[in-house]
């Protein structure tokens, strides 16, 4: 026998289920009064620093249709690839910002939309800079374990090239399914669950 | 506010075979929704080890009263009035203070206020369904709410959900995020549900169900349930492998 580690297991995750938006953006299913407004609606403001972008994502499913009833939630560096969060060491980020977003998609099209800033650059662990990326956090009815993935911007392709996490995929075919296409400010970013076009996800 | 300095080491690899898999027929809607190709893996980068800390300033007195934060003035919803409290702790067992706690339920008869939930139960004009609330700084959490009712729903012909409450946790970094389900101690009806069990582990399980608290009761006016949630924890900086010079 040795001493005992003391080590808790982590609560098992359970599906978000059909009306995650009733308990994560209730003004959206039309439950008003209880929140003012639905928290991680607003990531900028007029004083926030950096590239204002657009996001536009989908979600597909493995027969290929559209997913109406999810929830994207969004984590990013500032401009200077700062994070605006107590456990960032490297320095103060943009007090403007947010770094964080939370949307529930258009019920009709499923289009998810993100008002933001192009992120900064974020080291790696052996500190070689990544190449300008979102996280992202998916929870859905059929999903158990909400979904770890990135994007990454079509624009920057040397970054990309280089970036440690991209450069590294055992399957580089797939990388392409990380990264999101530019037209004028908007990036479109489309989310496959399953199939030949299945989406890379992190276990992270 | 103690002046704990945050914590910046990576988070421990999380258990996957202690959560439900991707792919779980027995409820339906995982087959298409599920990825079928292994998940890839590095060490976490400062984009995992952040995340969003919420301050209290967000919170409205009634957030964390689901009895009253959508009832018309003088009246309360309908049901068992409980109270459901617990504390917030990482895998080192150490208390997870700050974080923000959501939660959304089903009305007294299980039916969510939601215009796609066509069940036969009627809406509780003074129940919305959702709340939230911060942990303090030893990681506890308190809400008052009703009970939940049980409800049918469309996987096999006759599946029906146990009492639940929906919980959202965030933690310190953006890779604890956390969504889960609260069972309630005695109710039969946990052991036949598909999304139960989905978790593989009967052990697992028992951790999403709530114990009846009498002592933490209120007399003669809620029912106590408690809850305790952990989420990943932090290697201690001690051990990180970036040495000086490096
Ligand atoms: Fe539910």
């Amino acid at each position: 026998m040795a001493q005992q580690l003391d080590r808790l297991k982590e609560t098992p995750s359970q599906t978000a289920g059909p009306y995650v938006h009733i308990g994560l953006t209730p003004n959206i299913c039309e439950i008003h009064g209880i929140y003012e407004e639905d928290l991680g609606t607003r990531m900028v403001n007029d004083k926030t620093r950096g590239e204002r972008i657009t996001v536009k994502m989908r979600i597909f499913d493995g027969t290929g249709a559209v997913i109406r009833d999810a929830l994207i939630e969004i984590w990013q560096a500032d401009a200077d690839g700062l994070h605006n969060s107590p456990s960032e060491p490297r320095g103060k980020a943009d007090p403007n910002f947010t770094g964080w977003g939370r949307q529930a998609s258009d019920a009709e099209t499923g289009v998810f939309t993100f008002e933001t800033i192009k992120p900064g650059r974020v080291p790696f662990l052996d500190d070689r800079p990544q190449a300008p990326h979102i996280s992202l956090w998916i929870v859905a009815r059929g999903i158990n374990l909400g979904l770890q993935t990135r994007m990454y911007f079509g624009d920057e392709e040397k970054a990309n090239a280089e970036d440690p996490v991209l450069s590294r995929l055992e399957h580089q075919h797939r990388g392409p399914t990380l990264i999101a296409q530019r037209e004028g400010d908007t990036y479109t970013f489309d989310i496959h669950l399953q199939g030949e076009k299945e989406t890379v996800f992190f276990d992270v | 506010m103690r002046n704990v300095k945050p914590e910046t080491g990576g988070f421990f690899q999380r258990v996957r075979s202690w959560h439900p898999p991707a792919f779980a027929p027995g409820y339906k809607s995982t087959v298409v929704r599920s990825p079928q190709r292994a998940p890839i893996s590095f060490g976490n980068t400062l984009s995992e080890i952040t995340g969003p800390v919420f301050g209290r300033e967000i919170l409205g007195p009634l957030d964390n009263d689901l009895t009253l934060n959508y009832a018309k003035p003088g009246e309360s919803a309908i049901g068992p009035r409980i109270i459901v409290y617990g504390q917030v702790l990482d895998e080192r067992a150490r208390p997870v203070p700050n974080v923000l706690v959501e939660f959304w339920q089903a009305n007294a008869g299980g039916r969510y206020r939601h215009k796609k939930d066509g069940y036969l139960a009627p809406l509780d004009p003074n129940f919305g369904g959702c709340g939230r609330t911060i942990t303090d700084e030893d990681g506890n959490y308190s809400f008052l709410t009703i009970q939940p009712g049980a409800y049918p729903w469309p996987n096999g012909i006759n599946d029906w959900r146990p009492a639940h409450i929906h919980f959202s946790i965030f933690g310190h970094g953006f890779v604890q995020r956390l969504i889960t389900q609260m069972y309630f101690e005695g109710d039969p009806m946990i052991w036949q549900c598909p999304i139960v069990r989905t978790i593989p582990d009967k052990r697992a399980i028992e951790t999403l169900v709530a114990a009846l608290d009498m002592e933490a009761t209120v007399p003669m006016d809620a029912r106590a349930y408690k809850f305790d949630i952990v989420l990943r924890g932090r290697r201690s900086t001690m051990f990180e492998n970036k040495l000086e010079g490096n």
